[in-house]
């Protein structure tokens, strides 16, 4: 895994810096509807590579990225007028416009004397005939995928004023059904965009409800690996895998279990996990620290308070309880205190996470036999707003810079409810089906990898 | 139901054996190991019925799962009943020890299936250990939606795997 995390040796050279024009550079709107996507031309990176060339496998990654976002759409290149042989001329700008390509994306592989990859990119407004930005990376060959990654985080990034989402990774729950009727739930990896999937725990128990710690190198998961669920810590970096309780007090948290416990997610700082435990017959939750192994008991109601979901700054709290009778949304203070109910529709609303800028909540509401992906302001102003309502929905994910959610839909099949990954960006649009052979749920989307 | 239960059995062995504390003393399900009898004062023994204290005694006897409604972990009037026969039949066979498994449909979320599921063995559990059973004999897991008995998706299969089952571990060791 630890390819993962030392990747990118370095990032050489920041090739340009806009000037002051009158007219406007290309801008895309990220908040309204994405009825009219942005044309963007990225031809084939040049590569001196010959056979190994990966120059239009770099586009192509880039491209699918970039149109995945619902934002761009990729000009055919069979419109393309000039051939793009000279990274460092300016392209004939009338040539693309014609074609009406706002954007120009040019870019050229070239092999240093160590074997390494240098991918260098020049993104250019057609209009204002400017270049909006530049870099360059120096990568191993086999990285060639996550540097296409990187580049369509750039071009996105300064195209909507965002950051990007594209170098990222996904673990979810790979859901099969055994030799014998018996259901298997296992962890698996992919890239953001369905490549280099891998299996991270085996099928001999089930694995649910995975997420990311804020620096990548750790998931919290619930295993039923000791019968019963129980949450577990799996450090990325050494394989190493550690229950947060089990009989005898031999878990992280010293203390024997009283009965199950459920997802933990960490404080933004990394150092806490939020988790809810059975106690007494109810499930509250609880705050551990990892570093003193302190375990603190946050609610005290005999309901059961679980899915604890931390806001950015880690001041606060979100969970779902039953307290008021049917499943509704809490916050409260990170010590406990000062418990407000954030939810007022009908129905039941569970699984509630905390957008990473902050502003919003993402939830799952069931009403009517249907089911809903919503968000709402976490001040608890204005309306929920619903992006995607069906069949069965449950584990919203936020994309890192929080403008995408993954989630599990179901949908009614033969043995049951089927369910597979699907993504939603904020305004509603832009649904779409994760590319994952076979039945998946729980996503959690990797942090930015720096 | 029956392979299914020894799959869960098999299943626990399985990871008893990975994980780092002593594993709990787990049965194989009565097909596959029909556990010695090594009471005398059986009490009702039918000619062609199930062997006296196994699990296949206990289902046909008394009955070893509670239904609950939509959404609810209290029990209903006819789970009480069933409970009173398994409580009987457990008090009469007091070394046996049970696994009660909390199951909610699959019309709700993942976490707050698991904790509903929790929440309606616990209540089969607290009305057994009410009626005198010793908790000490009774163990208790949630399965949430992951378990389901019936997998259509229709509301005959929903109902059915709102339940709590109850399983009898270690057969009858004497």
């Amino acid at each position: 895994m630890n390819q993962i995390i030392r990747l990118f040796s370095s990032l050489v050279l920041f090739v340009f810096s806009a000037g002051a024009f009158a007219q406007q550079p290309l801008q895309v709107d990220i908040s309204s509807g994405h009825l009219d996507p942005t044309p963007i031309a990225i031809p084939a990176f040049i590569d001196d590579g010959a056979r190994e060339s990966r120059g239009a496998d770099i586009a192509g990654v880039i491209a699918a990225d970039l149109e995945s976002s619902g934002l761009f759409t990729s000009v055919d290149e069979r419109a393309f007028i000039e051939n793009i042989q000279d990274f460092n001329l300016r392209p004939r700008f009338q040539d693309w416009r014609v074609i009406n390509a706002n954007a120009l994306l040019i870019g050229q592989v070239t092999r240093q004397s160590d074997g390494r990859l240098l991918v260098g990119f020049r993104l250019w407004d057609t209009r204002l005939q400017e270049q909006l930005t530049g870099l360059q990376f120096v990568t191993a060959p086999e990285n060639w995928r996550r540097v296409a990654h990187r580049v369509a985080d750039a071009v996105y990034e300064r195209l909507t004023g965002e950051s990007g989402y594209f170098d990222t990774r996904i673990v979810y729950v790979s859901e099969s059904i055994g030799p014998r009727g018996e259901p298997m739930r296992r962890l698996a990896f992919m890239d953001q965009d369905g490549a280099n999937p891998s299996f991270l725990t085996d099928r001999s128990y089930w694995s649910l409800l995975p997420n990311y710690s804020p620096s990548a190198q750790q998931i919290t998961y619930v295993s039923f690996l000791d019968g019963q669920a129980t949450t577990y810590v799996y450090d990325l970096e050494s394989g190493r895998q550690e229950a947060l309780f089990a009989s005898g007090g031999a878990g992280l948290a010293r203390i024997d279990p009283d009965g199950q416990s459920l997802s933990a997610r960490f404080s933004p700082d990394g150092e806490q996990l939020a988790v809810s435990i059975e106690l007494q017959a109810g499930h509250d939750i609880h705050l551990f620290d990892l570093r003193s192994r302190n375990l603190r008991r946050l609610t005290t109601h005999p309901a059961d308070d679980v899915e604890p979901s931390f806001s950015p700054d880690g001041d606060r709290i979100v969970f779902s309880s039953s307290r008021g009778g049917g499943s509704q949304l809490y916050v409260m203070d990170a010590d406990g205190g000062d418990v407000q109910r954030m939810s007022f529709g009908g129905g039941r609303y569970t699984a509630p996470v905390w957008s990473p800028r902050g502003d919003l909540i993402a939830f799952v509401k069931q009403e009517n036999g249907q089911f809903s992906l919503g968000v709402v302001a976490s001040d608890g102003s204005g309306e929920e707003r619903i992006l995607y309502q069906g069949f069965y929905v449950d584990t919203p994910a936020w994309s890192p810079n929080g403008r995408v959610i993954l989630f599990t839909r179901g949908d009614r099949g033969r043995e049951g409810t089927e369910y597979e990954i699907w993504s939603v960006d904020l305004a509603g649009f832009n649904l779409r089906r994760m590319p994952i052979n076979g039945q998946s749920s729980d996503p959690a989307w990797s942090p930015l990898i720096e | 139901m029956n392979f299914k239960l020894l799959i869960i059995a098999g299943m626990t062995a399985t990871l008893a054996a990975c994980a780092s504390t002593p594993p709990p003393t787990t049965t194989q399900g009565p097909t596959s190991e029909p556990p010695r009898t090594t009471r005398t004062e059986t009490p009702r023994t039918e000619p062609a019925g199930p062997i006296p204290g196994t699990e296949a005694h206990f289902v046909a006897t008394a009955g070893d799962r509670v239904f609950y409604d939509l959404d609810r972990s209290t029990l209903t009037s006819a789970g009480r009943e069933t409970l009173r026969r398994q409580a009987d039949w457990l008090n009469a066979y007091s070394r046996t020890r049970i696994l009660i498994a909390g199951n909610a449909d699959e019309r709700g979320t993942r976490e707050y299936n698991l904790a509903l599921g929790a929440r309606r063995a616990n209540a089969a559990r607290d009305y057994l250990v009410s009626l005198g059973v010793s908790p000490s004999r009774i163990r208790t897991v949630s399965y949430g939606k992951e378990r389901p008995t019936c997998r259509e998706s229709s509301e005959r299969c929903w109902s059915l795997n709102r339940n709590a089952t109850t399983m009898i571990e270690g057969g009858v060791t004497g």
